[in-house]
């Protein structure tokens, strides 16, 4: 089990006329090779969750285990664990600073004191995970497309070569091109390097492909924590919280009330379109 | 962190002394502050404490919130007291060594130390029930006069409450970046000057590229809706004179006129 998260609660300015509750008892495992989708209004404590994972944040109470290791015992290494447990923030392209792009990405694996060889070959392969070709390299990450900010800041995180990659709505603000650009890489990097992933999203159809599970936040509590198809059954009250499920789901279901008898579970385009095929194999 | 830093804060509360016209707490302000200068005799002394804890009271700001504010001057407080007390002439009442404290010293020292604390108290008093856009407002209103000998109120008003509003927004930047890069391994506490300079490139680089951005996107939306300096420019909320406001001169020309007198005839 790679992280485990017990009665997690966290308020920021404590104390003062700006004090706001944004987890609430929040009970959490994450296993090794799970792809997590998280999802949840604006301002339900995503954000703040996932900044808990590579401890940026310190619970107010509640304990974080990490691969079994309490991170707030006496003289927890946070240094490692950030490098365990990489955290891609919200528009990551607005972090960017190096004059090449080369340099950007290669500034985490500079400050995990590796040699000048080991660094040159994370960043190189980081870059290439993210499909950014090596004309670009001594390119300045400020002059390239958008699309193309958010991969090398992705790649910076991932030059530290983590366990489990946290990725803060990494499609916010991309044209449909982009978007499924991103977490097509995304989903090559659970498949192909066997790495952990919680993807936090607000849009269930960006999730629903990838992940294994999916968690629901609302109002800094856990809402629901299951598989996909599971959550999308409760779509009426994910609607309750400001959320949707994918359009299929509606779909399906508005088949079966009109008196299809199929199976309203599909979460995908793919899956709906096998559902309703084999449908009208059987009644004809 | 970072976020915790309050720069002239703002305490939202209902209250009377939040709902006054914020021409009135500035000249208000500057009456009183003027009046701390005058004080000396015993009376006004209390005079000013009464004065200020009805205006504590007013105003529903927790006692806790204006302690805190007065921790930032602490040693300023400290060195103000320390000096008056060891270094005034007059009767010695305690000596160590070569340092004497005299009865004149004391009285000094607890003079400018009541002084400062209500300085700080009254002035933050301003701040906790004004809001920055509010107190531009009343500031470019009260300037206006000066525009007669061509300064620009209007605009160093407006360049003053950008300037007010984006300071939340850069701290909140500047903690977003810091975050970034700490998980990306960056180390700001430790090596010496010249690695902890460096360390700062990778927050200072995009923070400049962002403020520059939400600058160019503010001037931007500004001229989208028209925004032509202050010529002709009419307010939605404009300013005005309520009875309570009128009540508040009147108290606070009262308060002044009563601190003077003490000095007249003590
Ligand atoms: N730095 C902060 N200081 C104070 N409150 C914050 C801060 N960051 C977030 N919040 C508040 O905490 C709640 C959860 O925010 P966040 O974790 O950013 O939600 P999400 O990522 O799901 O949109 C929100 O109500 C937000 O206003
Ligand atoms: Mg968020």
């Amino acid at each position: 089990m790679a992280i485990k998260i017990e009665n997690l609660n966290y308020v920021y300015s404590p104390k003062t006329a700006y004090e706001k509750v944004a987890l609430d008892k929040v009970n959490i495992e994450i296993n090794d090779g799970d792809f997590i989708g998280l999802i949840g209004h604006t301002g339900s404590g995503k954000s703040t969750l996932v900044q808990h994972l590579n401890g940026l944040l310190k619970a107010t109470s509640g304990a974080i285990y990490y691969n079994g290791q309490n991170i707030y015992s006496e003289g927890y290494n946070f240094k490692e664990l950030r490098s365990k447990v990489g955290l891609v923030f919200q528009y990551p392209e607005h972090q960017l600073f190096g004059t090449t792009i080369f340099e950007d990405v290669a500034f985490g694996p500079s400050n995990q004191g590796l040699s000048k060889a080991e660094i040159d070959e994370r960043t190189r392969k980081a870059l290439d995970m993210v499909g950014i070709s090596e004309d670009l390299y001594e390119s300045s990450p400020f002059e390239i497309s958008g699309g193309q900010k958010r991969r090398v800041a992705i790649a910076g995180v991932l030059a530290m070569e983590p366990e489990v990659l946290v990725l803060d709505e990494p499609t916010a603000g991309l044209d449909p091109k982009g978007r499924d650009e991103i977490l097509e890489q995304i989903s090559k990097l659970h498949l192909e390097n066997n790495m952990t992933i919680v993807l936090v999203s607000h849009s269930m159809e960006d999730v629903a492909k990838y992940a294994n599970r999916i968690i629901v936040m609302n109002n800094g509590q856990v809402k629901f924590n299951d598989e996909p198809k599971a959550v999308f059954s409760h779509y009426k009250e994910l609607e309750e919280i400001g959320l949707a499920a994918p359009a299929v789901t509606y779909i399906m279901d508005g088949l079966k009330n009109i008196g299809f008898d199929i199976d309203v579970s599909a979460t995908t385009i793919e899956e709906a379109k096998k559902e309703i095929l084999s449908y009208i194999s059987r009644v004809q | 962190m970072i976020r915790d830093i309050t720069i002239g804060q703002y305490y939202p509360a209902k209250s009377i002394l939040h709902s006054l016209d914020p021409r009135v707490k500035l000249v208000g302000t500057f009456l009183y502050i003027i009046s701390l200068f005058i004080v000396k005799h015993y009376t006004a002394y209390v005079l000013v404490t009464i004065f200020l804890l009805s205006a504590i009271t007013l105003s529903k700001v927790p006692l806790k919130f204006i302690v805190k504010g007065l921790k930032q001057i602490l040693i300023l407080l400290i060195f103000t007291v320390g000096f008056n007390l060891f270094l005034t002439k007059g009767d010695p009442v305690v000596e160590f060594g070569f340092l004497t404290i005299t009865d004149q010293g004391i009285i000094t020292a607890l003079k400018m130390g009541f002084r400062l604390i209500f300085l700080i108290i009254g002035s933050s008093l301003m701040t906790y029930t004004t809001t920055p856009n509010q107190l531009t407002d009343g500031l470019e209103n009260l300037l206006a006069p000066l525009n007669k000998i061509k300064i620009p109120v209007h605009e160093i008003a407006m360049m003053m409450s950008i300037a007010l509003r984006f300071i939340p927004i850069l701290v909140e930047e500047t903690d977003k970046i810091m975050k970034a890069q700490m998980a990306r391994g960056a180390d700001f506490e430790s090596g010496n000057i010249i690695q902890r300079a460096k360390s700062l490139i990778p927050i200072l680089v995009p923070l400049f590229v962002s403020a520059f951005r939400r600058a160019n996107d503010l001037a931007m939306a500004m001229e989208a809706r028209c925004y032509r300096g202050g010529k002709g420019r009419t307010k939605m909320k404009p300013l005005k004179y309520d009875k309570r406001d009128m009540i508040t001169y009147f108290v606070m020309i009262t308060f002044f006129i009563l601190i003077i007198s003490t000095r007249i005839l003590f």
